[in-house]
């Protein structure tokens, strides 16, 4: 017995790190999934001049607590003549892939499941890209026709803005000149300057791709209660449809992550190599004092005690946090912690801000057809990443021609970003003529035209 | 549609026809049955819409043949709707029957009740006073803008774009208030009387209006940011549902529908009642006759509206509000074809009197069942998903409908 | 100790997959299980250290390859051909075959362990220690030693794109 206790301390002593990610994804992410969709239906309440959940607990902050609890004791009901393994597997495999997608991904330069893997980049995209089968498949479980359809929509159109946003990844990894997730952050650091402002097409080719690898609007046809085609997640009921919620949810992290990390510097700060501006490692305190200062504000104008309780309780919580965020920057023994603390908080207002679009296009977007969805991907993204990929490829070798380095690489990389902006025109403007319907006036043959 | 016919007997119940049969023409639901699809890539399916769906704006069911993705015929099944309400009104008094015509379209009540009253004044052979007149008109021109607005939002959800829908209703909310405030009621409100008003108009309500016109310009100014120019409602909307001005005048098309494939036919125009004339205003039109040319007449519709309460509210006549018509109303013998401008179109009242309190026939016109008819050329040739814009761009009320 | 019972785990399912493969009558989970056998493959690609064949196996065969067989197989009535008994003739010949090929490969690992002077490629994880990072020594050799090959392999893809969407376009 002892040596094989022995082997598992070993483990455990090397590998603590990672398995403690791992147990916090697995066990935490449904929470925070829940928390982020709260966020959403407050930030569309802003939007559209109402106020959002606000019954169940202070703000409506415990609602995704009720919505779990409400779908966890819904009745679950199985489509008579589906097929049962595949019904039961299909939730199933969307949640295993995407959150085994999260495994790749690093929060800070020690926050990571899979730590160190040479294929970091990699593994991710085709780890979510397995979450398509789970699409496909909950489509034929349900044993509808409908369903089916949607599902093989829904399908079609993440394998076709894959490759876009592949190719869009490539053209930031043309940067990177690794997969490897920490090496990607540590180039962007040695080159002072993040590849989304080298490469501004691929991030916003990546941004487009992406909100249709997710199914969020405007690209939600296959999933939008006002559509004929019901959707393939129509016969899943109570915690088999919760699932699949989170599957889309945590594939929107995945994403955000993705494009933080390759295009937005992952956990570096703004300037992350500019040292007369290092009194930007104060501004995350910074920020987590205001909020908490003005949670304080905000107390007296509460309704009743309860809130003014609650209120009280989150404005401490801000100040804890920004003592947390203070220390590695002042004291010295937790000097090395400051890439990890901080980092994970650039990292995270980064993902939100990601988020924060995301939702923003989902509020203010009507949402596009199928046809011309697939017309979009085909006919204008795909070409506009390959596209790219060379000319960020032409200033690359310009620019190791010129040894230009760092924020000199920008002297490269702008005409070539100039030159995919006007393609992207060039290219909307032709599928517009190819697909517009000359439609003559409609009175012409009444007024005697 | 004036000509009634002598010794015409009153209907018993069961004679009357299913709804959405044609005498001698073939309905397309034998023609082809809604069969269980065991095979997916079938040329010709018939699938089912409705009649509870989050997008058919009541209870309507569509039948759609399709081939593949698109759409090459369909049929409306109507009447899940129906109430009797022109069989009620052969059994009551008129000024009973008045509430009951707020619930055919219930989006758009104050217009209904303004045919009806008139269709009996004329009937009566009496004029409302001119005070009566003008505050009829602004709470019609309100009513015409409320309307247009529940349209809008739920139009544009339906195609995907949730925002406009609060905002839209974010200012229906304050018309409401004002029919609140007159008449006591937001939806059905039985505004008017047969003769005028019963109700003189509040206080305030000349500010009520002033202030809501003078806000209304910069909201519109929000729907129009969110969506006239946007790419994706350009692409849904543009080339959808195309009806020529030949075939909308075929299928006896009104209101804005008619107007956006270029005819410019407007009864407040043509033939105007309560205090139409007295007032400048355009009646836009369209050209293309798509679903965007008829958003692009509603939203200016809707700027022509606030135009004429704004005309209206400087100068309302002081005076009576009521003619003087008597507690008993029994109009001579007679018929009477009355039509007004409702906010969906032409809606008419053909009032058949025999002398006595209740009418012998009341028929009532709605313009949503005639702009129906025209769903069929409209959506063939197009997509599945186009449907939905289709319904919506008819701007139909199925209580209108199916009475 | 630990990489043998990876290794084993890793190949029990990937063997049992294949079994159950072939076995189902519903062609879905037919699907499913090779699928489940590929990935399990993918595993012992990556116990051997090559990550970078692991993550192209899922990529591409799992998430390309096995999505276009689900598709088909979803969008073909399957009913009638689930009324037949696929297996009934070939039953006997698929025996005596698999027999023979047992017998192959038993037969080389057996001469393998008696014949000292036979290389065979053992890779086992000591080995794969000293190879260099996968994804670099695959892109060394694809575009340098083997070029001309790989571009021969970019162009045969491109044609067969082509064709595919040449002939799936209708006749107008």
């Amino acid at each position: 017995m002892q040596p094989a206790v022995q082997a598992t301390m070993e483990f455990l002593k090397l590998y603590w790190v990672p398995l403690l990610c791992g147990v916090i994804i697995v066990a935490l992410l449904p929470l925070i999934a829940g928390y982020i969709v709260l966020v959403e239906r407050k930030l569309m309440a802003d939007m559209q001049v109402r106020l959002g959940p606000m019954r169940v607990g202070p703000h409506g902050l415990l609602q995704p607590i009720a919505d779990a609890l409400k779908l966890l004791i819904k009745e679950d009901i199985i489509p008579e003549n589906s097929d049962a393994l595949v019904f039961w597997l299909a939730p199933v495999l969307s949640v295993g892939a995407a959150l085994l997608a999260l495994a790749g991904l690093a929060i800070g330069p020690a926050f990571q499941v899979a730590q160190d893997i040479n294929i970091g980049i990699l593994f991710v995209v085709g780890i979510s890209a397995m979450g398509i089968f789970g699409i496909v498949l909950g489509g034929w479980a349900s044993n509808s026709h409908y369903s089916l359809m949607g599902a093989l929509r829904s399908s079609a159109q993440l394998v076709s803005y894959e490759t876009a946003a592949g190719m869009a990844l490539v053209a930031g990894l043309l940067f990177a000149g690794t997969l490897n997730i920490k090496a990607i952050v540590d180039a962007q650091q040695s080159a002072g300057v993040w590849f989304g402002l080298l490469s501004p097409v691929a991030l916003f080719t990546y941004l487009v791709a992406s909100i249709a690898e997710t199914n969020r609007a405007p690209f939600d046809l296959p999933e939008a209660e006002s559509e004929l085609v019901a959707g393939y997640m129509t016969e899943f009921s109570g915690f088999r449809w919760a699932l699949y919620f989170l599957a889309e949810y945590t594939n929107m992290v995945v994403v955000a992550s993705v494009a933080t990390t390759l295009f937005l510097g992952g956990w570096l700060r703004p300037f992350a190599s500019v040292h007369w501006l290092d009194f930007l490692d104060y501004f995350p305190t910074l920020l987590m004092v205001l909020i908490g200062v003005y949670c304080l504000i905000r107390v007296p104008k509460q309704p009743s005690r309860v809130h003014q309780l609650f209120m009280l309780a989150v404005a401490a919580l801000c100040f804890v946090v920004a003592l947390v965020l203070l220390a590695p920057v002042i004291l010295p023994i937790a000097h090395p912690f400051k890439a990890g603390i901080l980092g994970s908080f650039w990292f995270l207002l980064k993902v939100s801000l990601y988020l924060y679009l995301f939702m923003w296009l989902r509020f203010t977007l009507p949402r596009y057809r199928f046809d011309q969805l697939m017309r979009l991907g085909w006919h204008f993204l795909i070409p506009l990443s390959i596209i790219n990929v060379l000319l960020v490829g032409i200033a690359l070798i310009a620019g190791s021609y010129f040894q230009l380095q760092g924020w000199a690489l920008l002297l490269a990389t702008t005409p070539a970003a100039v030159i995919g902006l006007v393609a992207a025109i060039v290219l909307l403007s032709v599928e517009q003529k190819t697909h517009s319907a000359a439609a003559p006036s409609a009175a012409a043959d009444f007024y005697g035209g | 549609m004036g000509e009634g016919e002598s010794g015409h007997r009153k209907r018993a119940i069961g004679e009357y026809r299913t709804a959405g049969e044609v005498e001698g023409e073939t309905p397309l639901s034998t023609e082809v049955t809604t069969e269980h699809i065991t095979q997916l890539g079938a040329d010709e399916l018939v699938i089912n819409m409705g009649p509870q769906h989050p997008s058919t704006h009541g209870v309507l069911r569509v039948k759609l043949k399709l081939d593949g993705e698109r759409v090459i015929g369909s049929e409306c099944v109507i009447g899940y709707l129906h109430r009797g309400v022109e069989k009620i009104g052969e059994n009551r008094t008129y000024q009973q029957f008045a509430p009951y015509v707020d619930r055919m379209d219930y989006v758009a009540a104050v217009s209904n009740g303004l045919g009806y009253c008139e269709a009996i004044e004329k009937l009566l052979v009496v004029e409302a006073p001119p005070r009566a007149r003008v505050i009829r008109t602004i709470l019609t021109e309100l009513q015409r803008i409320a309307s247009h607005l529940l349209w809008l939002g739920t139009h544009a959800l339906d195609i995907g774009a949730l925002t406009p829908l609060f905002y839209c209703f974010r200012e229906r909310e304050e018309i409401l208030k004002i029919f609140e405030k007159y008449c006591g009621a937001r939806l059905t409100t039985h505004a008017f009387r047969i003769g005028g008003l019963q109700y003189e108009a509040y206080d305030t309500l000349e500010k009520d209006v002033e202030r809501f016109c003078k806000d209304f310009t910069s909201r519109i100014v929000e729907y129009e940011d969110l969506l006239t120019q946007n790419r994706i409602w350009l692409g849904r909307t543009k080339g959808v549902g195309i009806l020529s001005a030949a075939d909308a005048i075929a299928y006896g098309v009104t209101g804005p529908v008619l107007r956006a494939s270029g005819v410019k036919w407007d009864i407040r125009k043509a033939m105007p009642y309560a205090a139409y004339d007295q007032y400048k205003f355009e009646i836009p039109t369209g050209t293309a006759g798509d679903t965007y040319d008829r958003y692009m007449v509603r939203m200016e519709e809707m700027r022509q509206s606030r135009l004429i309460c704004l005309q209206a509210i400087e100068n309302i006549p002081t005076g009576p509000i009521l003619a003087k018509v008597g507690k008993v109303l029994k109009p001579p013998a007679g018929e009477v074809y009355h039509a007004i401008e409702a906010p969906k179109g032409e809606l008419g009242y053909y009032v058949v009197s025999d002398g006595t309190v209740q009418p012998y026939r009341v028929r009532i016109r709605p313009p949503s069942f005639v702009n129906l008819e025209a769903f069929d050329r409209m959506v063939r040739g197009h997509l599945v998903a186009d449907v939905v814009a289709i319904i919506g761009t008819l701007d139909i009320v199925l209580g209108e409908i199916d009475r | 100790m630990a990489d043998k019972l990876i290794f084993y785990f890793f190949a029990a399912i990937a063997v049992g997959g294949a079994v159950l493969t072939v076995t189902r009558r519903n062609a879905v989970h037919s699907a499913i299980f090779l699928i489940t056998s590929l990935l399990a493959t993918a595993g012992v690609f990556l116990q051997l250290r090559a990550e970078f064949l692991f993550i192209v196996q899922i990529i591409l065969y799992v998430g390309g390859i096995m999505v276009l067989f689900v598709f088909v197989i979803m969008l073909v009535n399957l009913d009638v051909s689930l009324q037949q008994l696929q297996f009934s003739r070939q039953k006997w010949v698929a025996l005596i075959v698999a027999l023979a090929l047992a017998g192959q490969v038993g037969v080389m690992f057996w001469s393998a362990e008696k014949l000292p002077g036979q290389i065979l490629p053992g890779v086992t994880a000591a080995a794969a220690d000293r190879l260099p990072p996968n994804s670099e020594a695959v892109a060394r050799s694809l575009f340098s030693t083997y070029l001309l090959p790989f571009e021969i392999a970019s162009i045969l893809l491109l044609v067969a794109m082509i064709g595919a969407v040449v002939m799936a376009k209708k006749r107008t």
